[in-house]
């Protein structure tokens, strides 16, 4: 397997990043501002910025065939920055409505809307309103009991997934009259008025739920949660029972984001430092390994039971003594703290081939899968 | 290290490094506010179980997490009278510079000699890994500095005493 592609942008946490389609753009959420980079040879070089929220930034989209930014802010605010003809961005207020801040933001597959979650409870679908010239949205409130955690968004682009602090992952319509046409019937159900709740799913021991996704075929739901474990939801129709609800506890840290690589894959990623794989069907799903070579953190196997031979060896050799001699500051992970996002980074033939990382650390990283 | 302390430090480090998962979570109580919610304790589905880890009657930690901050108190160990004043002098003396220690509570939890706060910002700019190998560190250090100093306070007794009581021999 190809080593993965490191790129070390700064040191400060990286709270949510995006590839443009073409991947040469990259966009970083960075303290209060956007930080958008351009592919040079191997390397990424900063080449713009945008400016205008005042609070830590906690979401940034780029629409993949428009090329438009969203981005959303513990401010309460999201811009829409749409490239204007001398290269600059202009951005667009979005009136969300909201009183909390707002903690992440995604476009719909087909870019006409795009969803916030906020901590006021309230998820706000937003939509450009043409008369008025302005981005406007709607909130979907019930039953929501607690601050809004992630989103996602279903290949319909009409349903759209929500993980909670308050433990539960639930689908809801997000259905707007006028900008949205009917969807085709699937398992999540037929009608679908704004507000529909689909599917509320409960994590066993209540624990936040940090990510959700849709499958690929929109027909599968997964989500992450505080207590380390994964549930992979499969609906058998509306109103009914879902045919299987699987969960799969580890032994790692909460895993903190994931995505689907192809119907019976996900990739999931975490407090843990490292990506992990899953894989399985409506009968059952696995663990099945890491995307790096696992290592033990250096200095805390070996060096217990010898340590007086250690000891005189570091003193020997780099002057210092005892536990502390042993260099144990880097992680053995590519990523020396916690990851935040997985995202996309190139599918062909509906698999995702390569994805991409963002962490606390301040890393990129692009991996095969 | 002594038998006891081993299963001790390692049990408070695994509890750590669990609790030290924390992300950067605005308040949902007061509007662009971004607290620590273990001190805050606005909304009870943000706090996780308190958990006590102790070695004896006399030393336990309790480890407060919360989803974007983890309180950290420690009872150190005190056998006497002496020992007693000493961790007091000693504990007044690390808090009150409390700023350069970061993570350092400038007040301890009740029942408890010291207390630390760690917050997502600082699993942010500093190392998760080496945050828990600070308080273990801390934990191990401090015994050995409390009975450091109790014995040359034994000694400088016995020495002032003696030269003291010289002339009345």
């Amino acid at each position: 397997m190809a080593a993965p592609e490191v790129h070390h942008l700064f040191h400060a946490p990286i709270a949510d990043h995006s590839f443009s389609a073409d991947r040469s753009t990259l966009a970083v959420a960075r303290d209060n501002n956007v930080e958008l980079y351009h592919r040079a040879g191997n390397a990424f070089k900063l080449q713009d910025e945008l400016r205008g929220h005042d609070k830590t930034i906690t979401g940034v989209d780029i629409a993949p065939r428009s090329g438009r930014i969203v981005t959303c802010s513990q401010d309460r605010n999201a811009y829409v920055w749409e490239p204007s003809q001398n290269g600059e961005w202009k951005p667009t207020l979005v009136l969300l409505r909201i009183n909390r801040a707002a903690t992440g933001v995604r476009w719909c597959p087909n870019e006409t809307k795009f969803a916030v979650g906020s901590g006021a409870r309230i998820i706000a679908v937003c939509y450009f309103e043409e008369e008025n010239d302005w981005w406007v949205s709607k909130h979907i409130k019930k039953p929501l009991r607690s601050t809004v955690t992630s989103i996602a968004w279903h290949p319909n682009s009409v349903l759209l997934a929500a993980g909670s602090t308050d433990g539960h992952a639930r689908v809801f319509s997000s259905f707007v009259k006028g900008i949205d046409e009917r969807p085709e019937p699937s398992v999540w159900g037929e009608r679908l008025p704004f507000n529909t709740v689909c599917g509320e799913y409960l994590n066993p021991t209540a624990g936040w739920v940090h990510d959700v996704a849709f499958s690929p075929s929109g027909d599968a739901l997964a989500f992450c949660a505080h207590d380390s474990s994964v549930t992979i939801v499969y609906p058998s129709g509306p109103e009914q029972p879902p045919q299987a609800v699987i969960s799969i506890a580890t032994q790692l840290l909460p895993f903190a984001s994931m995505l689907w690589s192809s119907e019976t894959e996900l990739v999931a990623a975490g407090y843990d430092c490292g990506v992990y794989r899953l894989s399985g069907d409506a009968n059952g799903w696995q663990l099945t390994g890491t995307l790096e070579e696992k290592k033990e953190r250096p200095g805390m196997t070996e060096q217990r039971e010898e340590s007086a031979l250690n000891m005189f060896r570091s003193m020997d050799l780099k002057g210092r003594s005892g536990g502390a001699a042993l260099d144990d500051t880097k992680l053995k992970t590519v990523h020396q703290n916690s990851i935040n996002t997985v995202r996309a980074f190139q599918e062909n033939g509906g698999q995702v081939r390569k994805i991409s990382t963002g962490g606390v650390d301040g890393r990129v990283v692009v991996w095969n899968v | 290290m002594s038998q006891s302390l081993r299963p001790y430090l390692s049990c408070v480090r695994s509890t750590l490094t669990a609790a030290l998962s924390l992300s950067n979570f605005a308040s949902q109580a007061a509007e662009r506010h971004n607290v620590p919610e273990i001190e805050a304790q606005s909304s009870p589905e943000l706090l996780l179980n308190p958990l006590t880890v102790s070695r004896n009657q006399e030393e336990r930690v309790l480890v407060e997490p919360s989803v974007n901050s983890v309180r950290v108190s420690i009872r150190i160990k005190q056998a006497d009278e002496i020992e007693h004043i000493l961790v007091h002098k000693f504990t007044r003396f690390l808090t009150q510079r409390a700023e350069a220690f970061f993570v350092l509570r400038r007040k301890a939890v009740e029942g408890y000699d010291i207390s630390f706060l760690i917050t997502n910002f600082h699993t942010e700019e500093m190392l998760k890994h080496k945050l828990v190998d600070f308080i273990i560190q801390f934990m191990e250090e401090v015994d050995k500095e409390i009975s450091e100093m109790k014995l040359f306070l034994n000694a400088r007794a016995r020495f002032v005493a003696e030269s003291f009581l010289t002339p009345f021999d």
